[in-house]
Order: structure tokens, then C-alpha cells, then sequence
């Protein structure tokens, strides 16, 4: 059997380096920056690319490559590279990849990070970009193509707001228009949903999130096709955004156990959904796999569970999200995501609060909104504490009604 | 070619990738091939690639058979005592390490096994403790914290006639200094925490062994009981052990340079540094050692430890702390800290009066390291006399406040 044959989860486990003349069970830390050549002519070959070893930790590394080669299979991509953090990886693709007079066409409901680069730095170096809503239809996304749009990018589920974008619907537009198709996969993760299956040539991810899944890592990786790959590999390891093989290390064990986590974070997420759902304090919510979801047969379609990202919105506006978020005792305010510890995130201060109001009502980041990550703690102690937390939010607005 | 040289050709390149780096073989055990047929790892408790490494390096730096990492360096301590059985007898030195002196008397002796302690710097005192049960010689040369030096070439002889095994702690001398099993030792334990890793951020130990027999009997104890090193802190190690030499020598030079200040200080009553001429210990010393270390201990005309406390208070640059050997100056008191569970008046024998300040010099600037002592000793005489009182009184030395730096005084750590 072919490792490309195997299943999910035995990829992630049994993909790993050649073993060392020693036979390790688990795979060597290279905590080295460089590595050496046996004579002049092996060091010459190697640095015009004629013959692949590694050379400098900059470039590549066995830990990162263990964690890439992992990573291709598991999104069945071609090639991949991976960085420093999750910004480092778009950045550094986009930059690859595009030159000035390029024009990006995004969907609105990404991270306010992303939004940062598109709209503050690559303006600079003339390359624009026009937004489409998630929910938009195929003509509305098409007339904003221009003959110099060179990538179509989004991020499904979005952030914050936990909606879905129609992958079959963006790829038939990328082709018909010869667009790059690039996802953001961080929130689904490689185990609810696999882009390059629906058409995308390039995954980018946050392995900071559920990747790592415990809090320790910052990184970053892109993974697609083969070509894009080596160009987006030529830039980086000149801008020197790697990862560190350490990091490295860490996310490939990490991985050995993301089907067992995300399936716990699902089923956790499912049952808080379906709690607050019914919670009087909760004006609306958001969770892929509820029903009341708008689109919910779109999730059903693309991901093999909901998540762990729950949206929604408190009574008594802003100062009932500041009482709720102050209220809560187990869920840890932060905002980091796909942790293993709960989190409560106020995207609108936080996370996307450098948007004006205007930027953040249209994407639908209302002062009400929470963002919550759930983890992996019992779920009866996660629900008896959002209970409380509500009830302090309840009150309140009872209070001024 | 140099030893310097000869030190860092022996960290090798990997095979495999060629990294230049020592690659951290974090892994527990090793795949076979059959049952019992490996490629000469099986389980990280036995051997471990990383620690492989970090083992022959210390072998060969102190010119050994073989070398062992263990988790800390009391546990290196007690892998030697293993070699021993019920009814032996050691001989110790007296002002041994608070430690060392609680693993002998707290532990082993529950086992049958009898330490005497005499001053090893004179070696008549050596040879009149001598039983027919004696088997070890355990020895630390310069000694903590009065630094009295132990003739190792003249011990390792009365050793050699009695069939007695000469194990030395080699923890401040370090081999660059210093190598016991060249003047006649058996055995050299470290405390690999000190000077060898050097950065303050490792807990370890070794044992270094003169011959294959004693070298298979350490790494018998050391598998069969299991205080190994792991392999992150294999690796952490053998990266400081890459600069040991540099450090060292910097760290002995700025010594020299605040002992002789020291000395010439008029509330400091004796000074405690190998390099010093007034040192008992001065000649023997520039024999068998090639620096004069960086431990320096002193004491006040005003033997008090309330002018002690006074003094550490307003040090800025040595951090009131167990442990020494690190880049950044320490300061302690060592018969409140390290030497706290040795008997009064073992302590005051071997020179620990309650004034006594142990310094381990780091590797700040050296003018900056003496102006904080100079700025510092101005306090020691300002403590006022009815002070001592509030002293006596204190229902429990080891809860002396120190305002300044809100340490809990625990037993002897180093």
C-alpha cells in the first residue's frame, strides 16, 4: 500500500523521515542551522539545483520537510513550504506570486490580518484588490473580475462569522477567468475538508490553530501545486520566513492526533451550539452543523464536521459582549483559536478591530459577537459556564429594561 | 593540536543529513530489525544517540574510558556510590558539598555504609582514618566554599597501596583546569549544571571513569536505575561544553582581578581563592591546576551574618542563588544555603563562619562586577549592633527575611 493509499489518520501518524542509521522510533530534533557536504562539486550541484540535500536551515530542514510531506498528503497537495506563522504563509505566497499592476479578488469575511496586507501593504507595491461577499452569486463575483485579477482568494468557514463559501462555485470562476484558486483551510483543518478536492491550487493554513492545537506554536504552511510551490519557495527562503525545526518537530507529533482532537472539538462544539441555541441571553447564532445555520447544506457538502468555531450574539449590545466576556471563569479570554482550552474572543475590539465600523457591520462583526473556540474540557463544565456567564449578561439587560 | 581543537573535532557531524549540529534524538525507544537485533540503540534509558555524543565528549575531555550522563549531578554522585557495598567505609573530605554529605549520611548510611570526614589537605589525616573497610576516597578539590586544595597526585598514591578507589568531583575545577584521572584518580563526577553547560538553564551530572572495568560497572548502574540524561538536555550541553573553554578562562580572570580587591578591602578579615598567595592552598594549587577557579569566598571582621545579609542585599550584579558556574554572577551565604545540614561545628571547622559570602563570578564586566562589591561592602559595616538581637530571636534561620530578594531558603541545593 502506498502511503497515498492509506487513510487520514495513518498518514498523519506514519508519515516520517528516513529512519537515522540508528532506527528511532520517533523522529530526530535538527536543531542545527546548517549542514555539510562531502566535497566542493556535491556543495556546487546542490546550490545550482541539480541535486537536492539539505543545505541550510533557511531553505529547508528535515523537521519542516516531515511536516510538510505530512501536510501534502493529508490535503492532497502536490508540494509545500512552510513558515514562521500563519501571516508569514500568506504573505509571502501572495508576494510570490504576484507582481505590481496584479489584482487580488477576495472574499470580504477574512482575517482582519489578511485584510491588513491586502489593504495597507500590497496597495503600495500596486497590487489591489476588490472584495466579494460570501454569500454573492456567480454573476455578482464575475463582474468584478478585471483582465489583471490574477487570484481568488477566501476562507471557508469564515472568521469570525463562521459562514461558508461555495468552493465548487469559486473554482468554476477561477477556471473560466484562469484565476489561482487559494483557501485559507485553518478553521476546517485537512481532516473536515480538503480544498485541493474541490479545485483549489493552493491551501494556506494557520498551524498555530488546531494544527498545534495547544496553544505552544506559531506557524504557517501553503501547500498546492508543484510549480506555485517552487516559486513561493524561491521567494521565501530569501525573505527567511521558515520555520524553526523545533516548531517543526512539535506540529508533526501534533498531527499524529488531530482526527482524535478535531472529532472531540466537534462533538464538544455541537453540544454547546445546540445549547445556546436555546439560551434566552443569545440573540442569534452561527454553527455549521446546526440546522438553523443558513447554510447548512453548503457545510453537510464541504466539511465532515462543524468545527469547533462557534459565532454569536449576546442581548444588551456591547456592554452585555464586555459582561459576558468579563463573566466567563473556565474559557480563557484570548485570541488565539483551536486551542484545547476554551476561548472567548470580541472580534470587534480584537481581532478586527482595526476595521472602521462601516468595513466590520458589512462583513457582519456587530459589537455583539462573540467568537468562541471550543476545546477539550468536559463539555458539562463549558456549558455550566457559559450558563453563568449569560445569566450575568441576562441581568444586565433586565436591569435597564 | 590544541585542546580546544581536539574538543570540538569530537562532536561529530551527522551521518545521515550532514547537520552540523548535534541532531536531538528525542525519541524513547529504536526500532529492530529481529528481537534483539538493533543498530546499537534499543531503548533511551540504555543509550541514546544525542547523549551518545555529549558521553564521549566528557570522556575524552577528561581522558576517561568512558563517560555517563545523568540527570543531575547528585545522581551522578550516586551512581559511584553504587559501586560500593554494606559494610564499606568512604573517605570524605570535610567541607564536602552539603549534598553530597546528605546523600552519605541520610541515605547510605541507612545501608550499611560509613562515611568519615577529615581534612584532605593534609594527607597524614587521610591515612590515620584508613580502615580495612575503606573503598572510596571521595574528594572535591578546591572544596566548597573555603577552596582548600587536596594533593591529588600524593592521594591517588596512598589510594593505589590501600586499594581504595579515588573519586574526585571535579564540578569547579572543570578539566580545562583540572583533569584528576592524568594525577592518579579512578573516578570524576561533575556537577554538569555549573560550569560544563554553563548558561544556567540545565540540571545534570556525570561520571567519568579511568578504566573499561569501572566504566562497564557505571553504565550498569546507570541503565539498571535509570537517572539518565534526557536528550534535549544531552543537547543543551554538549552546545555549552562547545565554549567551555573560553568561558572558563574568562570567568578564573575576572576572579583574580575581585580577590585581589577583596583583599585589600579593610572589613574583609580572610579572603578564600586559590589564586591568592595567602591562600594555604596557593602552591599546590598552580601544580595541578591550570586556573585558579572562580569561586571566591570571603569573610568580615564583624562575623556576623547580619552584616553578611547586609552586604548581599545590596549587591545588584550577583543574584542571591544556589548553583554557580553560570554566565551571570551568583551570591550566597553558604551556612544558611548550601552548607545549611552540616553539623555547627563541622561548619565552623571547615571555615564556614556565619559572615562567610560565597561568590561564583560570572561573565559581566569585571570593573562593573567590583563596583557593585565596593558599593555593597559599604553597607556591612553600617549594621548596627542591637540589630543582633532581632537575629537571635528569629525563631527560625531559615526564614531570614531578605528584602531584596524574596528567596525561600531550602536545604543545600549546591
Amino acid at each position: 500500500m502506498s502511503t497515498k493509499e492509506q487513510c487520514f489518520e495513518t498518514q498523519a501518524i506514519r508519515t516520517q523521515l528516513e529512519k537515522s542509521p540508528f532506527n528511532e522510533h520517533s523522529s530526530p530534533i535538527y536543531l542545527t542551522s546548517s549542514f555539510t557536504f562531502e566535497d566542493a562539486e556535491s556543495m556546487r550541484a546542490v546550490f545550482a539545483e541539480e541535486t537536492e540535500q539539505y543545505s541550510y536551515s533557511r531553505f529547508n530542514n528535515p523537521n519542516s520537510q516531515e511536516l510538510v510531506d505530512k501536510l501534502c498528503l493529508l490535503e492532497q497537495a502536490e508540494a509545500g513550504y512552510s513558515f514562521s506563522t500563519g501571516m508569514a504563509a500568506i504573505y509571502c505566497s501572495f508576494a510570490a506570486l504576484l507582481k505590481a499592476g496584479d489584482h487580488i479578488l477576495s472574499c470580504s469575511c477574512i482575517f482582519g490580518s489578511t485584510l491588513g496586507i491586502f489593504n495597507n501593504i500590497f496597495p503600495d507595491r500596486d497590487i489591489h484588490t476588490s472584495y466579494f461577499d460570501f454569500y454573492a452569486t456567480e454573476e455578482e463575483i464575475e463582474q468584478l473580475v478585471l483582465p489583471n485579477t490574477k487570484v481568488i482568494f477566501l476562507e471557508s468557514p469564515t472568521n469570525p462569522g463562521v459562514d461558508l463559501v461555495d468552493l465548487e462555485l469559486v473554482n468554476r470562476i477561477a477556471k473560466k477567468h484562469g484565476l489561482l484558486f487559494i483557501v485559507d483551510n485553518s478553521f476546517a483543518t485537512p481532516y473536515l475538508q480538503t480544498p485541493v478536492t474541490w479545485g483549489a491550487d493552493l491551501v494556506v493554513h494557520s498551524a498555530t490553530k488546531l494544527i498545534d492545537g495547544q496553544g505552544r506554536v506559531c506557524a504557517g504552511v501553503a501547500l498546492g501545486k508543484k510549480e506555485l510551490i517552487h516559486r513561493i519557495y524561491l521567494f521565501s527562503r530569501t525573505i527567511g520566513a521558515s520555520l524553526a525545526p523545533f516548531s517543526a518537530w512539535i506540529l508533526s507529533k501534533s498531527l499524529e492526533t488531530l482526527h482524535v482532537r478535531v472529532d472531540r472539538h466537534c462533538e464538544n462544539a455541537l453540544a454547546v451550539a445546540q445549547f445556546l441555541e436555546n439560551h434566552l441571553a443569545v440573540e442569534t447564532i452561527k454553527y455549521p452543523f446546526l440546522p438553523s445555520h443558513p447554510q447548512h447544506h453548503l457545510a453537510k457538502r464541504h466539511l465532515r464536521q462543524g468545527g469547533n468555531i462557534i459565532a454569536f450574539r449576546v442581548s444588551g449590545g456591547l456592554d452585555g459582549a464586555n459582561r459576558f466576556i468579563d463573566s466567563v471563569k473556565l474559557c480563557s479570554r484570548s485570541a488565539n483559536l483551536g486551542d484545547t482550552r476554551s476561548i472567548v474572543t470580541h472580534p470587534a475590539t480584537t481581532t478586527h478591530g482595526r476595521l472602521s465600523v462601516a468595513e466590520r457591520q458589512a462583513i457582519g462583526i456587530y459589537d455583539d459577537l462573540i467568537r468562541l473556540s471550543v476545546g477539550l474540557e468536559n463539555v458539562k463544565d463549558l456549558i455550566t459556564d457559559l450558563d453563568q456567564a449569560l445569566k450575568q449578561v441576562t441581568e444586565t439587560s433586565d436591569g435597564k429594561l | 593540536m590544541s585542546f580546544q581543537t581536539d574538543l570540538l573535532n569530537h562532536i561529530p557531524i551527522d551521518p545521515l543529513t550532514g547537520a552540523i549540529a548535534v541532531p536531538i534524538y528525542q525519541t524513547s525507544t529504536f526500532v529492530q530489525e529481529a528481537p534483539g537485533v538493533n543498530k546499537g540503540y534499543d531503548y533511551s534509558r540504555t543509550n541514546n544517540p544525542t547523549r551518545e555524543v555529549l558521553e564521549n565528549l566528557c570522556a575524552k575531555l577528561e581522558n576517561g574510558a568512558g563517560g555517563f550522563a545523568f540527570s543531575s549531578g547528585m545522581a551522578a554522585i550516586d551512581a559511584v556510590v553504587k559501586l560500593l557495598s554494606s559494610g564499606d567505609e568512604i573517605i570524605a573530605v570535610a567541607d564536602i558539598y552539603g549534598g553530597a554529605y546528605r546523600l552519605f549520611e541520610k541515605v547510605y548510611s541507612k545501608f550499611g555504609i560509613k562515611t568519615h570526614y577529615v581534612d584532605t589537605s593534609d594527607l597524614t589525616q587521610v591515612e590515620k582514618a584508613i580502615t580495612s573497610r575503606t573503598k572510596l576516597f571521595w574528594i572535591e578539590t578546591p572544596t566548597n566554599p573555603t577552596l582548600k586544595i587536596t594533593d591529588l597526585r600524593a592521594l591517588s598514591q596512598i589510594a593505589k597501596e590501600h586499594n581504595i578507589l579515588l573519586c574526585v568531583d571535579n564540578t569547579f575545577a572543570t578539566p580545562v583546569s583540572q583533569r584528576p584521572l592524568d594525577l592518579g584518580a579512578d573516578l570524576v563526577v561533575h556537577s554538569v549544571t555549573k560550569y560544563l553547560a554553563g548558561h544556567s538553564d540545565v540540571i545534570a551530572g556525570l561520571v567519568v571513569a579511568k578504566t573499561e572495568e569501572l566504566a562497564q560497572e557505571i553504565r550498569f548502574y546507570q541503565n539498571a536505575c535509570g537517572a539518565v540524561l534526557g536528550p534535549f538536555d544531552s543537547f543543551l550541553t554538549v552546545r555549552g561544553i562547545e565554549t567551555l573553554q573560553y568561558r572558563y578562562q574568562a570567568h578564573c580572570d575576572h576572579a583574580q582581578k575581585i580577590a585581589e580587591f577583596l583583599e585589600g578591602h579593610e572589613l574583609v578579615r580572610r579572603v578564600y581563592y586559590p589564586g591568592l598567595p595567602s591562600h594555604p592552598g596557593y602552591g599546590l594549587a598552580g601544580q595541578q591546576q591550570k586556573y585558579a577557579g572562580a569561586i571566591i569566598s570571603f569573610d568580615l571582621h564583624e562575623d556576623r551574618s547580619e552584616n553578611a545579609l547586609a552586604i548581599i542585599r545590596h549587591l545588584k550584579q550577583f543574584k542571591l542563588a544556589e548553583s554557580l558556574g553560570g554566565i551571570k554572577s551568583l551570591v550566597s551565604l553558604p551556612c544558611e544555603m548550601s552548607h545549611k545540614t552540616l553539623p555547627e561545628c563541622q561548619r565552623q571547622q571547615s571555615g564556614i563562619s556565619d559572615s562567610l559570602i560565597r561568590l561564583s563570578v560570572g561573565l559581566e564586566d569585571v570593573q562593573d562586577l567590583i563596583r557593585d562589591l565596593e558599593r555593597a561592602l559599604e553597607y556591612g559595616q553600617s549594621v548596627a549592633p542591637d540589630r543582633e538581637q532581632d537575629l537571635e530571636q528569629a525563631p527560625d534561620a531559615a526564614t531570614v527575611p531578605f528584602p531584596n530578594a524574596p528567596v525561600q531558603l531550602r536545604e543545600s541545593c549546591c
